[in-house]
Order: C-alpha cells, then structure tokens, then sequence
C-alpha cells in the first residue's frame, strides 16, 4: 500500500510538473500582450513595465522563477487586477465556486442515490424508467442548455429566484441546481447498476431465507454495499463540476474562478490563467488520488496494481 | 396397453434409422457477430429510436441548408430578429410570425414588410437560422466524428502497441500514459486551443491531444486478454507476422469495445466543441456550430428565446441519440456487461 502510494505521489507530481512547463509555453507562444493597452504606451513606458514584471528577461529565466514560485504556491501577480496577488484572488473567489460545488455535490448525490434505489428496487416499473429517463437527460443535456434553461423559468419568467450575481444564498440555488445535474445523472445510473447485482447476491437470498423485512434487505444489506464503490465516480464527478462551473457561473454571473478565468481567457491575464490551470489540475489529481487510496481502504477485495499487499 | 397393441396392424409400423451424422447438425444459419448484435440491439426500443433520430438530424444537417433559398451566412440587416414563420402552421398559432416589439405582440412580418418566410426565424444580423442550425449541426457533427476517429486511431496503435509488445516497450509507453492521464482535458483542451488560432482544426487537435489516451487503455487491456489465447498461438505456429496477428486476430476481438467507446467518444466531444464556443473559445462568426448558435441565442434571451430554443433542442437530441445507442450497443454487443 505505501509503495503504491508513494508511486501515485510520485506520478502526481510528474503530471504536474508537466502542465506547469505547458502552461508556460504556451503563454509565452500566445499572441496578444497582456497590458490592455500596449500600443498606446511608448517604447520606454513598455520597457519600464516589462522589466518590472521580469518580462524582458531569457525564457529560461522566466520560466525557472515561475517553477520556483509555485513551488512555493506563489502564483504571481495579475495583470488585469492592479497588481492583485493571483493567490489571494484565487482564495477569494473560491468560497462562491466552493459553495456551489458543495451543494450541487452533496444534493445531486443524494436525489441521484435516492433515484438509483428506487429503480433498483423497482426495477422494470415505471419508477425505473422514470429515473432512467432523468439520468439519460443528466448526462446527456450540457450543462449550459439546463442553466439556460433554469434561468428562463425560474428568474426570467416566473421571477421566483434572482436571475444572477451573488446576493446571499438564494442566488446560489439555480447554479447549484444547474451543476448537480451530472453528479445526479451519474450517482443514479451507478446505484442502479450495483444495487441491482448486490439484489442478486447470495447473502441478499440467505437474509430472505432468514425472515427479513424488505425494507432490512434494501438498507441494512443491500444498500451499504453497492455505496462502497459510489466513491470512484468521485472523480469524474468533480472533473464534470469543474467544467460546468465554468460555464454556469458565466451564466448566472456568480464571481468564482470558473467566471474569472473565462474572463482572464479574454483579457489575456498570463498569471491568472497560470494560477487558475494550475489550480484546477491540483484540485482534479488530488481528488483522483484520493479516490483511489480511499477504495483500496475501504474495500480490501480491491488489490492495487503495484502494490504487493 | 399390451391387449390395444395386438389388435394395431404390424404394417403400420415403420422402423427408422437414424443417421447419427445428423446429430449434430445445425438448423439454423450461423450468424456473423455483428448480426447477432443487430438481432439484440433490435429489441432495446430506445436505440432504434435514438438511431432514427440520429440518422433524420445527419440527414438534415446535409440537406437542410439546401431546403430552404437563404444561405446560412448571408446578413440581411432589414430582415434582422424575425420571429419563425412556418407556411401552414399559421393557423394553429404557432410559428406564425408574431412576436414581441416592446410589450405588444405583433407580426413582425407584416411590420416590416418581409415577403419570404425564415422557418426558425432569423439572427440579429438577419441571417437565417433554419439553415445556420442545420449548418452548425454538420460542423459539430464533422469536429465530433473527426475527433473520434483520430482518438480511435492513436489510441487502437498505441494501446495495441503497448500490450502486444509488452515488457520494456510497454512499460515506457504506460509510464507516459500515467502521466498523461493526470491533465485534466477542460485544461488541455483550453490551453491548446489558446495558442492555436479558434477553428474546426484547432478545435479537433485540442479534442484529441489527450482523447485517445482512454481508448489507448481499453485496448491494451484486451489486447493483453487476448494475446495469450490459444487461437493467437496457433496463428503465430503458422508464422503469421506480428502485423497479421494483430490486425487479423486481435483487432476483430476488440472491434466491439472500440465501437462501444466511439459511440461515447462523439457525445463527449460535441459536448466539448459546445461547450468551447460558449465560452467564447470556439469557432468565429460568420461560421456557425451548434456552441455558437447556442452563445448567440443565450444572448437575445429574454426577447428572442427561439434563437436558442432550435440549436438547444438538436444538441441535446444528439446527446441523448449518441448515449443510448452506446447503452444499446453495450448490451449488444457485450452481453457480460449487461445488468
């Protein structure tokens, strides 16, 4: 088990090491000149900032001071927000994006389990089609049709709930409601699969044989094993919300990193778009990290390749 | 019994032989795989009708902008932001040319004195959009299926390179999968498509770049499953070459799981080539795909929601199209993974 660990670590860190040098190829291949307006500026007023952001400096250079400040989770400084420290921004605008990950995670697992059982208990019912028929429209709706559409009905038409921008936790629920989608789709179409094979194991006819309730055999027996392996959809799950928040936060005007960073797209903020990719690779395999150590603990039937024991 | 069996005639008895070569004969034609497959899939109600959807909205995305006499880029500024007219549906109310000018509801048609009819209506530069939706439709379908079938590609020589090999060269290329596996696509797809001019091209290369890498997996596994099997000895005792084996042998094997994944690559990658242009990184006007026209229609919302309504309908008929062929595929075509 360590020694998977440490090679997963290991591995990690190559990946990381390899969008951190991408990432700044890439930036230096851009066109296009972060300050806003370059051309207005004379050839020494240029000078003056390039040197003061070490933009005049050897690509080697440059790209040794940016490895060597991230390392230190130094992300640099933006261009677009007056000097503002892309750590601090990145901070700032990750309660709004973690709020609504949150809640679209944890409400979209929850009605996903509760449909997946439903149509693992009832299965071949209308029930079951039913919740097959959400979870084929949650994967297969994008998630900017459904914002759309939620905002059409819900602020637009009916005037229910604030159509956008961030004015306390009302202003949350369509977004939230937007990304879960996914983790619905997917958790309900999970459960379906396990509890269905976990419904027609030999212990669930032994618990039969033995007297219990219906409702003993899908709670006690039946639904805290096909849970278990609910953990490896964990990651795509987070992979999915990321994308969405992108653009759902676009929509709904929420002030998060998926809205910043679609702005610093635009506005050619070298830094912020560093610190935001660096950030959502971080976010993404570690979470894949832990997903894995977690199912090889949880469950020891799982016997991790490279790990001898 | 045996006083009814004396009074039946010995004549009416017959022996027969039975000829034991028969024992084992097959009244039924044999079916290939894939007809097999076809006899299962026909059953699963939801993949034929997603298959006939799928194949109306390809059809329509080559023959629609034929069908109607706009052309999908012209801008006719005085024709701008027309409601749809359908000719004969304007007596059910619907599709009839009205719409909203302030508060009122008017015929715009009649209002601006437009002679020809735009089914879908039209754009704020007037272009119209039943043949721009169908346009776009062809163009996210092309990125979609170009995409596919490169990831396809790279991933069925990569993966069938590293398990048929196997030992040094396969570790080498899955110590660089591992790696590879850990970027994120939202983040390579992005950066990619930064440093390269936004365009159908630009758009497949960000698509595939890290795409294949599943497929390259999936495959390797099979081809791991498979090489070791007795019909892969008997073809190599024969002296079949590597290039034979893999391509004659493995290659029929693993045809099913590479159509079922393909069948899930397309979905994925329309997704993503909406999802670009939504974000403003995807192709530029006057060119239309499914992404733009949904951007364009997000923007006239609140006055103009049929700018969105058509794109958005087809790009989630598509998903939904895609995805349940793929289920259906799935179970046709792989019954042990079947629930």
């Amino acid at each position: 088990m360590a020694k998977y660990i440490t090679k997963r670590v290991i591995y990690m860190f190559l990946s990381l090491f390899l969008i951190a040098s991408f990432t700044f190829v890439l930036m230096k291949l851009l066109p296009g000149s972060p300050l806003a307006s370059a051309s207005k500026l004379s050839v020494e007023q240029r000078e003056v900032v390039y040197e003061k952001y070490g933009l005049n400096d050897p690509i080697p250079v440059q790209y040794v001071r940016y490895m060597g400040n991230l390392a230190k989770g130094d992300f640099g400084v933006s261009f677009q927000y007056k000097n503002a420290d892309v750590t601090t921004l990145i901070v700032k605008k990750l309660k709004y994006s973690a709020i609504l990950g949150a809640q679209a995670l944890i409400f979209g697992t929850l009605i996903g389990i509760i449909l997946g059982m439903i149509a693992a208990l009832k299965q071949n019912t209308v029930w079951d089609y039913g919740s097959t028929i959400i979870a084929i429209l949650g994967i297969s709706i994008p998630s900017f049709v459904f914002a759309v559409l939620l905002q059409y009905v819900f602020a637009v038409w009916l005037e229910v709930l604030p159509v956008g921008l961030w004015e306390g936790w009302k202003s949350s629920i369509l977004p939230s409601i937007a990304l879960a989608m996914g983790p619905i789709a997917i958790a309900a179409r999970f459960i379906r699969t396990e509890m269905i094979e976990v419904l027609s194991s030999d212990y669930i006819l032994l618990a039969k044989a033995k007297g219990a309730n219906w409702f003993e055999i899908a709670f006690k027996h039946a639904f805290r094993n096909a849970l278990i392996p609910l953990i490896t959809v964990l990651g795509p799950v987070a992979a999915g919300l990321l994308t969405g928040s992108l653009v759902v936060e676009q929509i709904f005007a929420i002030p998060g990193i998926g809205q910043q960073f679609v702005k610093s797209i635009s506005s050619n903020d070298f830094a912020v778009i560093m610190g935001t990719t660096m950030f959502f690779s971080v976010f993404l395999i570690v979470i894949i990290l832990i997903v894995d150590i977690l199912y090889g603990v949880i469950d020891p039937r799982i016997r991790l390749s490279g790990g001898s024991k | 019994m045996t006083t009814n069996m004396k009074k039946l005639p010995k004549d009416s008895f017959e022996r027969i032989t039975i000829d034991s070569s028969h024992a084992e004969k097959i009244s039924k034609p044999s079916l290939s795989f894939w007809q097999d497959a076809w006899l299962r899939i026909r059953k699963n109600k939801a993949a034929i009708v997603s298959m006939f959807i799928l194949v109306f909205i390809v059809f329509m995305a080559f023959v629609g902008p034929y069908m109607v006499e706009h052309d999908p880029e012209d801008v006719k500024v005085a024709h701008a932001s027309l409601p749809p007219k359908i000719p004969g549906l304007e007596k059910l109310g619907i599709f009839d040319g009205e719409g909203k000018l302030g508060s009122k509801t008017v015929n715009l048609y009649e209002l601006k004195k437009v002679e020809v009819n735009y089914w879908f209506g039209t754009d704020s530069l007037g272009r119209d959009l039943f043949s721009r939706l169908w346009k776009g439709t062809q163009i996210s379908l092309l990125i979609a299926f170009v995409a596919a079938v490169i990831d396809v590609v790279i991933g069925v020589i990569y993966g069938g390179i590293s398990g048929y090999y196997g030992g040094r060269v396969d570790d080498i290329m899955q110590r660089i999968v591992e790696v590879l596996i850990g970027i994120p696509t939202l983040v390579i797809v992005i950066l990619m498509i930064m440093i390269m001019k936004p365009g159908i091209w630009s758009i497949i290369i960000a698509l595939s770049i890290t795409g294949w890498i599943g497929m390259s997996r999936i495959v390797r596994g099979q081809v791991l499953k498979y090489k070791n099997q007795e019909f892969v000895l008997a073809a190599k005792t024969l002296g079949a070459s590597d290039t034979r084996i893999i391509v004659k042998h493995l290659l029929p094997n693993i045809m099913a799981i590479i159509v079922i994944n393909m069948m899930f690559t397309i979905p994925t990658a329309i997704f993503f080539e909406a999802f670009l242009s939504f974000i403003g990184m995807g192709l530029q006007a006057p060119k239309a795909s499914l992404g733009t026209l949904i951007n364009d229609g997000y923007k006239f919302l609140e006055y103009q929601p049929h700018i969105l309504f058509f794109p958005a309908v087809i790009i989630s008929l598509l998903m939904i199209a895609f995805n349940l062929i793929g289920d259906g595929l799935r179970d046709a075509l792989d019954p042990k993974m079947k629930d």
